[in-house]
């Protein structure tokens, strides 16, 4: 289940949900990601997200089936909020279910870490200035090539 | 052709989206970014530094060789950097 909104999630409500009537689940994981206290040049502000409608929902699916493939899931939620968002406020949440741990914990943070690099986002946080564009970290793009070489195949 | 831009591309050109015809010599990303950075001095800075430009055809990811037809979709934007928090 993919769902791209401006509106806030219940994280209790997303959980029961994807287990309803689920009974051969042994495990849920989840990965909430939350507006940082202190933004990226240490002033504490707020963001606003802007996307990029219909391909987002399009690379999102691909990284679902991408992780579907590789891992016996049971079921996967990622849902991705755009918008103007307060620190604190929560922004991404991605939730695997699997009747094995390993299989809910890794695809979890597989999930987490393609979408940051695969996913048209772009987070713009205000500051006292007025405000900047974040930039892309290298270290996002070394999270997802570390699954690449733990298969030694792509990813898509 | 259907142009998108986002993020800061979008500000420095002016516009989030416009309809262009660009001349049959376009053939290719790089084409199209040469023939945009002619447009206006937006255009032009928004594209000056390519190493920081993304290119979308018909929402998948392409490299700037990728050839262009009239009835595409084309996006341009920065870096993508959803989710949150780093890695490490």
């Amino acid at each position: 289940m993919i769902r791209i909104q401006r509106e806030d999630f219940d994280v209790g409500v997303e959980l029961s949900a994807l287990s309803r009537g689920q009974h051969n689940i042994g495990g849920i994981a989840a990965f909430v990601g939350v507006v940082r206290e202190i933004g990226s040049d240490g002033a504490p502000g707020a963001m606003t997200l802007e996307h990029y409608p219909g391909m987002t929902e399009r690379k999102l699916i691909e990284i679902e089936a991408d992780a579907l493939s590789r891992w016996p899931l049971d079921a996967v939620s990622i849902i991705h909020r755009y918008g103007r968002l307060e620190p604190g406020e929560q922004i991404v949440l991605v939730i695997t279910a699997s009747a094995h741990r390993t299989a809910a914990l890794e695809a979890c943070q597989f999930l987490i870490d393609w979408l940051k690099t695969k996913a048209p986002f772009w987070k713009f946080e205000e500051t006292a200035g007025g405000g900047k564009w974040v930039d892309a970290r290298s270290s996002d793009e070394l999270a997802t090539t570390r699954w690449l070489e733990m298969d030694g195949r792509g990813a898509g | 052709m259907q142009l998108l831009y986002f993020a800061w591309l979008r500000l420095k050109i002016g516009v989030g989206e416009e309809q262009l015809e660009p001349p049959p010599e376009v053939a290719t990303v790089t084409d199209l970014l040469d023939w945009l950075s002619e447009k206006g001095d937006g255009y032009a800075e928004a594209l000056l530094d390519r190493s920081v430009v993304r290119v979308a055809v018909n929402q998948e990811y392409v490299g700037f060789d990728h050839p262009l037809s009239p009835e595409d979709e084309v996006a341009l934007f920065p870096p993508v950097t959803g989710g949150c928090g780093g890695p490490g």
